[in-house]
């Protein structure tokens, strides 16, 4: 994970957030996996209680930037700072893939459990505290009506909602969620995204999530960090998704319809527009 | 008139046929059946988890190899699988990477390999008159024919099986999961896989000397099978499988030895009788959990979502 005592660390960008209620901050970070750059000088920052939506569509490099930040990818260059203090996994993680046999003798219950002490040696013998605790975070996921089935029975959503306790359970400050959409209908994905939302603001929880369709974000998301081949652009998500700017970002005109309060980027027609000024 | 406990014995005479409890083999295979049987399941129910199953049945593969080298250098059989086995862990771990396809491909190389080996070492055995009887004996095991000091080696490298699982228990569930999750974590992913293919070694390799290296799976893989179906807690299930794995093992030797009797001097193998077992258990296991009222209660009645949001758009 990128160092957080070094005095070379540049410094912050001007109009950046004071440093106390960031949870994330990235300085140009470049990523190379295999010879390939996968990210290109990444720049970003995150506070508590933001919703951020992580859109790119398959390939862009989604996925990396969350491992980068969970310390499982090495920059080539850049910083990478989760300035959260105190003790513990302090970034929950849910990734986008779990592989869970349907008949797997583990409760949804028992999945949030490990999510308090997964890490330790030993069987462990859980006292009342921690099952109040797992309690309480499947209560507060709208999971407890699900508690003692077999996580692999589960459908889609409801193993969402399992995962998203068991990355909680721990008190993080900083929640990442790997394409948490992808595999739900459009109704079990609203409501996933509605508890999210509360959880950032009730618990005031930085959340970077990742999606290649960023429409059910739209209505909670604070801000946007959309990645096209391997480079970024943030900010709030009238100021990225422009035809100006996401036209810069990809290199190439792009288009961005807005409609029905949906948006729909798709490739311009003037493939000879002169946009190749960054 | 006679007293209670004659008229006991009396009665479980036709189930527990002369010498059943006073033979010496006998309490050997129970013994070191009995020990295998619990190993066998604990480990079993992470392999079943893991999606392990295709390690440790080319594990037990391995072991032929194990076994009839043992034979070969004229050496305890249980030295040479245990041998085999945990270097094929190893190798496997070398090689294989996190995806469960390169799993897989390093699997079936060391596989193919030591069934190579196999080959040589059971040829070489079969055809020195000394060793002619090592192929039936490393393939589908001896527990009547144990050595008297096997219990303890048993006992010793099942304990290490068994210490290495419960050290492990908690990663080793949560990298069963998600190799990033538990890496995220800060749990040493690899450490911890390769902590559980040496317990997977040791179980398979003590497997072998009771059942035989090809059937070993058995013992492994069916009693945690068996175990998934009626339960839903981890720790319950290793407890139903190492219940269900006694139980084929004991009642198997049982009816191996009471068969003697029963068939006039010919007797069925034991591996057969264990086997057979383990199988009933895993089809009534199918109905038993098919009537448990279980798999309905597992959701509370109640509102479709216990959590009221706001809407948002």
């Amino acid at each position: 994970m990128g160092s957080d005592a070094d005095a070379s660390r540049p410094s912050p960008p001007i109009g950046a957030p004071s440093a106390t209620n960031t949870v994330l901050e990235l300085d140009d970070v470049s990523v190379s996996l295999g010879g390939r750059t996968v990210l290109e000088d990444v720049s970003f920052s995150l506070e508590a209680g933001e919703f951020c939506g992580l859109i790119g569509s398959n390939g862009a490099g989604k996925t990396t930037l969350l491992r980068l930040v969970l310390g499982l990818v090495t920059p080539a260059r850049g910083t990478v700072r989760t300035p959260l203090g105190g003790r513990g996994p302090k970034i929950g993680y849910v990734p986008q893939k779990i592989s869970l046999e349907p008949d797997m003798p583990l409760r949804a219950r028992d999945l949030v459990a490990l999510g308090l002490d997964g890490h330790r040696l030993g069987p462990g013998r859980r006292g009342p505290a921690q099952r109040a605790a797992v309690d309480e975070m499947l209560e507060a996921v709208g999971a407890a009506r699900f508690a003692e089935a077999r996580v692999g029975n589960l459908s889609g959503g409801e193993q969402q909602r399992v995962m998203i306790a068991h990355a909680l359970i721990s008190r993080p400050r900083l929640l990442l969620l790997d394409e948490p959409l992808a595999n739900l209908d459009i109704r079990a994905g609203q409501e996933v995204v509605r508890l999210l939302a509360h959880i950032a603001a009730e618990q005031h929880i930085g959340i970077l999530l990742s999606a290649h369709d960023m429409n059910p974000l739209l209505p909670v998301m604070d801000r946007i960090l959309y990645l096209a081949a391997g480079r970024a652009v943030s900010g709030s998500t009238d100021e990225v998704v422009s035809t100006e700017t996401l036209s810069r970002l990809y290199g190439q005109r792009v288009e961005v319809i807005r409609t029905h309060g949906r948006v729909i980027v798709v490739a311009g027609t003037d493939a000879a527009d002169p946009t190749h000024d960054f | 008139m006679p007293s209670p406990s004659a008229a006991v014995t009396a009665s479980l005479a036709p189930v527990f046929e002369p010498g059943f409890f006073s033979s010496g083999p006998v309490h050997v295979a129970l013994a070191v059946g009995g020990i295998v049987a619990i190993v066998s399941a604990a480990v079993g129910v992470f392999t079943v988890i893991r999606g392990q199953s295709f390690a440790g049945h080319s594990l037990a593969d391995i072991g032929t190899a194990g076994g009839s080298a043992a034979v070969w250098a004229g050496v305890s059989t249980i030295f040479g699988l245990v041998a085999f086995n945990v270097v094929a862990a190893g190798v496997m771990e070398l090689i294989g990477i996190r995806r469960p396809r390169g799993r897989d491909l390093a699997t079936g190389i060391v596989l193919g390999a030591s069934l190579g080996l196999a080959a040589l070492f059971l040829y070489e055995d079969t055809i020195s008159s000394s060793t002619t009887g090592a192929t039936v004996t490393v393939l589908f095991g001896s527990i009547f024919t144990l050595a008297p000091g096997t219990t303890t080696i048993v006992a010793v490298l099942g304990a290490v099986s068994i210490a290495l699982l419960a050290l492990l228990y908690r990663p080793l569930l949560l990298s069963s999961l998600s190799y990033d999750l538990a890496a995220a974590r800060g749990i040493p992913v690899r450490l911890v896989g390769g902590g559980f293919l040496l317990a997977l070694a040791l179980a398979v390799s003590l497997s072998a000397v009771t059942i035989g290296a090809i059937l070993s799976t058995a013992l492994l893989i069916g009693p945690a099978a068996v175990a998934e179906r009626l339960t839903r807690r981890p720790a319950r299930a290793i407890a139903v499988a190492a219940a269900v794995g006694i139980g084929s093992v004991w009642i198997g030797t049982l009816i191996a030895y009471d068969s003697t009797v029963w068939l006039g001097g010919e007797s069925l193998p034991v591996s057969f009788c264990i086997v057979g077992l383990v199988f009933v258990a895993y089809l009534a296991s199918g109905l038993i959990a098919r009537a448990l009222p279980e798999r309905r209660l597992e959701r509370r009645p109640g509102a479709r979502d216990a959590l009221a949001l706001p809407e948002v758009d």
